[in-house]
């Protein structure tokens, strides 16, 4: 469960003034909002990527507005990936793991295991160079849930991608949340995606949040 | 009718030729490299293998290549060994007095190099100066570097006089580096439980080899034809800080030209294979 609390913070071009919102545990939450509004702001002060100027963001009850996004085992799929240029794809994803100093055997299952759901087993080998966009992104997907986070926050994982990819990535998505029994926060502009994921939904409209669940709209 | 008339119109319409564009940029251009060229042929002119030949076998001469290549190298190591952290922290971070800091590290660039030479040499007289030169003058004899006797008009003042200018100009290369590098892989390495250091050391760092390479080249390049503050700083005593620069320098004061054009020659193709060498290099490891 992620609860925030009057976040407020100065982005250049707008400020988000003293939001709160709940994100329950085990949801599939989607956060909607126009473009530049700031919704990848949020999704980066809850990773602790981005300072915040005042409020508190608790996980599972603790309160982490102060922690290092290392300490907040939180999994965060940036746009495009952002996977990591000169490293091979079986070393990203084991780079949580081996910061975490996994068993090579335990590495090695988690790994195999991600690869499966994923279906990226046959580009393992590969460095990113070359990658399709669907391929990047379940890539950062596996990197992100290595270390098998208990959040995870996607900010428009599938706005690059053509339209066959993004249907499969998201039945990829729905599979995920399932299988991984992950809470998940995932931002975005597109009706469509939040329509087939959303069990939740969160609106950010000039800088105020409105909370909806699904079916009760 | 109004169509008839656009269609002459748009038959009429040429695009007009780029022979002109292509003729003034390509005579421009050529008319620098020319220049290059030309002052390259004229040096082989003036002088000979046999002359090349003839300096090459002085001991004087060959002491001061070996000393350029050893100091080259070492002020380019530590230029590079000083840039990266200083353009990794001026590329990824905000802090108070930022701007200030960027000017300073410009000083060396824009400052005329014997201002540089006359404010080490100034440098090393006040007492802490001093303190450092005896200093170093003991690190050596414990070494055993027994002809190093300290820093100021010693082999280290020549090195010390390279990278304070070339380090500069490193700088420079790795900020713009690290400018070029996007920072989003180094930011979800520390969600994913990495610090400051591991993101630097495992996801920026190896992306940023080829602008090391370039940093290195750089800084041995401008460490080579470093002469003011090396002349000033370190003096010009033969077999002792006499490097290429210095040499050409003393053998034209003493009226020899074609001493001076040979030694000019025996740099620029050190300069040549240096150049290439580190080219090959960052082709070879730097493709990602």
């Amino acid at each position: 469960m992620i609860e925030a609390r009057g976040l407020t913070m100065k982005v250049p071009g707008f400020t988000l003034d003293q939001v709160s919102f709940d994100v329950s545990d085990g949801s599939y939450t989607v956060l909607m909002g126009p473009t530049g509004c700031g919704k990848s702001s949020i999704l980066e002060a809850i990773c602790g990527l981005r300072r915040i100027h005042s409020g508190t963001i608790k996980l599972h009850g603790k309160d982490i507005t102060r922690a290092t996004p290392g300490e907040r085992g939180i999994g965060y799929v940036p746009q495009d990936g952002a996977l990591f240029p000169t490293m091979r794809l079986v070393e990203q994803i084991a780079f949580a793991l081996q910061l975490r100093q996994w068993k090579a055997d335990d590495q090695k299952n988690r790994i195999n295991e991600l690869a499966e759901l994923l279906g990226i087993g046959h580009l393992l080998e590969r460095k990113p160079i070359g990658l399709s966009g669907g391929e990047r992104q379940r890539v950062a997907l596996g990197r992100a849930l290595a270390f098998r986070p208990r959040v995870l926050l996607l900010d428009e994982p599938l706005s690059a991608l053509d339209e066959d990819t993004r249907e499969r990535m998201i039945e990829l998505l729905k599979t995920i949340h399932q299988r991984e029994g992950v809470t998940a926060l995932h931002v975005t502009h597109s009706r469509t995606e939040a329509q087939k994921l959303a069990t939740h939904r969160l609106t950010l409209n000039d800088g105020v949040i409105a909370q909806t669940v699904e079916g009760q709209v | 009718m109004k169509t008839s008339n656009r269609n002459t119109k748009q038959e009429a319409f040429k695009v007009k030729g780029d022979l002109p564009f292509f003729t003034v940029m390509v005579a421009i251009a050529a008319s620098y490299i020319a220049l290059i060229v030309a002052m390259l042929v004229a040096d082989a002119g003036f002088t000979s293998f046999a002359e090349i030949r003839k300096t090459l076998a002085d001991p004087n001469i060959r002491f001061s290549i070996w000393l350029s290549l050893i100091s080259c190298t070492i002020s380019a190591i530590l230029s590079v060994w000083v840039a990266v952290p200083i353009g990794y922290l001026m590329s990824r971070f905000r802090f108070r007095g930022k701007a200030l800091i960027d000017t300073i590290l410009d000083i060396p660039i824009v400052l005329p190099p014997l201002v540089i030479g006359i404010s080490l040499l100034v440098l090393f007289q006040t007492s802490a100066g001093r303190a450092l030169d005896r200093g170093f003058h003991d690190l050596m004899q414990w070494l055993g570097f027994y002809s190093i006797r300290g820093i100021t008009y010693e082999i280290p003042a020549v090195i010390l006089a390279q990278f304070t200018v070339a380090a500069a100009f490193a700088t420079r290369t790795m900020r713009v580096t690290f400018d070029q590098i996007d920072p989003r892989p180094e930011h979800v390495a520390r969600t994913l439980g990495a610090g400051h250091a591991k993101a630097f050391s495992r996801v920026a760092l190896p992306q940023s080899f080829r602008g090391m390479t370039a940093a290195f080249t750089l800084a041995w390049a401008r460490s080579l034809g470093e002469f003011g503050p090396i002349l000033i700083f370190a003096g010009t005593t033969r077999m002792k800080t006499e490097v290429l620069s210095t040499s050409v320098y003393l053998e034209f004061s003493i009226g020899n030209i074609e001493g001076a054009v040979a030694v000019s020659m025996i740099m620029v193709a050190l300069a040549m294979v240096v150049l290439l060498l580190t080219r090959l290099i960052s082709f070879g490891k730097g493709a990602v």
